[in-house]
């Protein structure tokens, strides 16, 4: 088994209260299918969308460094027999209801 | 969190209240905008960390934190509630009023004033309903033309101008004017009313969405029974009236998904715990002495409610409500329902007549139940043919598939020669 990185990125999930209740829901009840499956490392974190980008002591200026289609907005760890079934695997992911994408990058080994 | 939990639905409605109180009503999109925010923001974490042990302390927090934020960057930008003018303006004094106004019954007081506030009589009362689910109930604006069969784009311009008079109102309704509050309470009360009305006899096709309407009305109704000063006996009676109603709800449609009418519907599937509380709630509205139309409409379902069968239904009883229900609240589905209960009673041909004397019959030509009960009674009393044509003419005015088929099946009926039918055991 080998690891990789999901990075979700973009995806604008505003809508009804309803609408976002549901869609959380997806995303609980995909990670949980993935653990199940055993293929989940780490569920990861989600991240804020605006930061700092630093190229140097006097070079830090404030996010957003990409356009809001491709921002990082969180990352999970999966575990895949190889990088065609880890992203196999992101088919299911639900930020596809809203627009966004997965890019699934391999952790390089020792 | 339960599936089926409509729980961000829920704390949109108590987040608005209590934001508003902060923000003022004339600042209800920024306090739209906080909510929507808090709930971006739950999605983000909770869709990968999972859902929290408390989500609605969580949810309650975020907005908290924002409004704070925004109270203190913008504290001279904007005028906000200008009951709380200068406690907003201190460091001091601004966290524990922010604190204050998202405790559990601060929250309960405001839901409160935002519903009679949005039951504002420059406002008609499909508005008021209209407001009401999407401000205190959380619905989004399509889902609430949807519920409701209208235009998103006509819904749409329903409740802006909705919120437009509500944010030109200086602030939320006080409900210690005791002047304007008994008129109030009585728009309240009808508004919820039809929301409820909407879930239960309305013309949406998915018993899902209509049941969350009934049970949205009646947990505002349960509001006004948690405060004193609007826990009257009609608010007793109203929310009886829809315990009682939404008891049945569960054989309203068959198991393979077909509209079922009140005499054949399978009693044992009605709620019996929302029957005997309706009972309690009917005998804990009989007070004071004006007795509204929402005590003998609950007094009506709570008749239903006790019958074994509709055979067995004390119909004498409730021709005489529905004499009184006219008197109070004269229309002709009232005048309808009396003389269906006077077949019942007396016989077919005797509910024809009554019928037939209707006073606006015209305003029912639209009522597809009109001319199912013309057809039902025809029917019982041997007419066929007569009664084949009003089954087709309640088909063609059908709101839904479900109604469609029902009334297709009532043509079938027609169709059987009566020597051919089965004897029933």
């Amino acid at each position: 088994m080998s690891e990789f990185l999901y990075l979700y990125r973009g995806g604008d999930s505003s809508g009804t209260p309803e609408q976002m209740q549901k869609h959380m829901q997806k995303w609980v009840d995909w990670l949980k299918e993935l653990g199940t499956k055993g293929h989940l490392k780490d569920q990861g974190n989600p991240l804020e969308r605006t930061g700092k980008v630093v190229k140097g002591r006097k070079a830090i200026s404030d996010g957003p460094f990409a356009e809001a289609k491709d921002i990082v907005g969180g990352y999970t760890l999966v575990e895949a027999k190889d990088i065609a079934q880890a992203a196999d695997l992101s088919v299911g992911c639900p930020i596809f209801d809203t627009g966004g994408f997965v890019e699934v990058r391999p952790i390089m080994k020792m | 969190m339960e599936p089926g939990d409509h729980l961000f639905r829920r704390e949109a409605g108590r987040m608005v209240a209590a934001l508003t109180r902060l923000f003022g009503v004339h600042n209800l999109d920024l306090a739209e905008d906080v909510v929507q925010d808090a709930f971006c923001r739950a999605l983000e974490v909770w869709k990968l960390r999972g859902v929290p042990e408390n989500p609605s302390a969580w949810l309650m927090a975020t907005a908290k934190n924002r409004a704070l934020d925004i109270l203190r960057r913008e504290r001279t930008a904007r005028r906000y509630a200008p009951e709380l003018g200068r406690l907003l303006e201190s460091e001091w004094t601004l966290s524990p009023v922010v604190n204050e106004a998202f405790s559990a019954s601060a929250i309960r007081d405001d839901q409160l004033r935002m519903m009679f506030s949005c039951c504002h009589p420059q406002l008609p009362e499909v508005a008021q309903v209209a407001l009401i689910l999407h401000i205190l109930c959380g619905f989004g604006v399509n889902e609430i033309a949807a519920a409701f069969l209208t235009r998103s784009a006509a819904m749409e311009k329903r409740i802006a101008r909705g919120k437009s008079v509500l944010a030109s109102s200086a602030r939320l309704f006080d409900l210690a004017e005791e002047r304007e509050l008994p008129k109030r309470l009585s728009a309240v009360q009808r508004a919820l009313y039809l929301l409820f009305s909407e879930g239960y006899h309305g013309a949406h096709s998915q018993l899902a969405v209509r049941a969350d309407l009934c049970r949205e009305a009646m947990h505002l109704c349960n509001l006004l029974l948690e405060q004193p000063l609007t826990a009257t006996p009609e608010s007793y009676a109203l929310e009886a009236l829809m315990c009682l109603d939404a008891a049945r709800l569960p054989a309203r449609v068959d198991a393979s998904g077909n509209l079922s009418s009140l005499y054949d519907q399978d009693r044992t599937l009605w709620d019996a715990a929302l029957i005997a509380k309706g009972e309690e709630l009917l005998d804990r509205s009989a007070t004071g002495t004006h007795v509204s139309e929402y005590h003998i409409e609950a007094a009506i379902a709570s008749v239903h409610a006790r019958a074994q069968s509709a055979a067995g239904t004390r119909w004498d009883t409730i021709v005489g409500l529905y004499d009184t229900l006219l008197t109070i609240r004269p229309s002709p589905i009232v005048a309808l329902n009396r003389a269906i209960a006077i077949a019942q009673l007396r016989g077919p041909a005797h509910g024809l007549e009554e019928i037939a004397a209707i006073a606006d019959s015209a305003r029912l030509a639209d009522y597809p139940f009109y001319f199912a009960a013309l057809g039902e009674l025809e029917l019982q009393r041997g007419h066929d043919e007569v009664a084949h044509e009003h089954f087709l003419a309640a088909g063609k005015l059908a709101r839904n598939p479900m109604e469609r088929r029902f009334f297709q099946q009532r043509v079938d009926a027609c169709d059987r020669a009566p020597a051919e039918e089965t004897p029933t055991s």
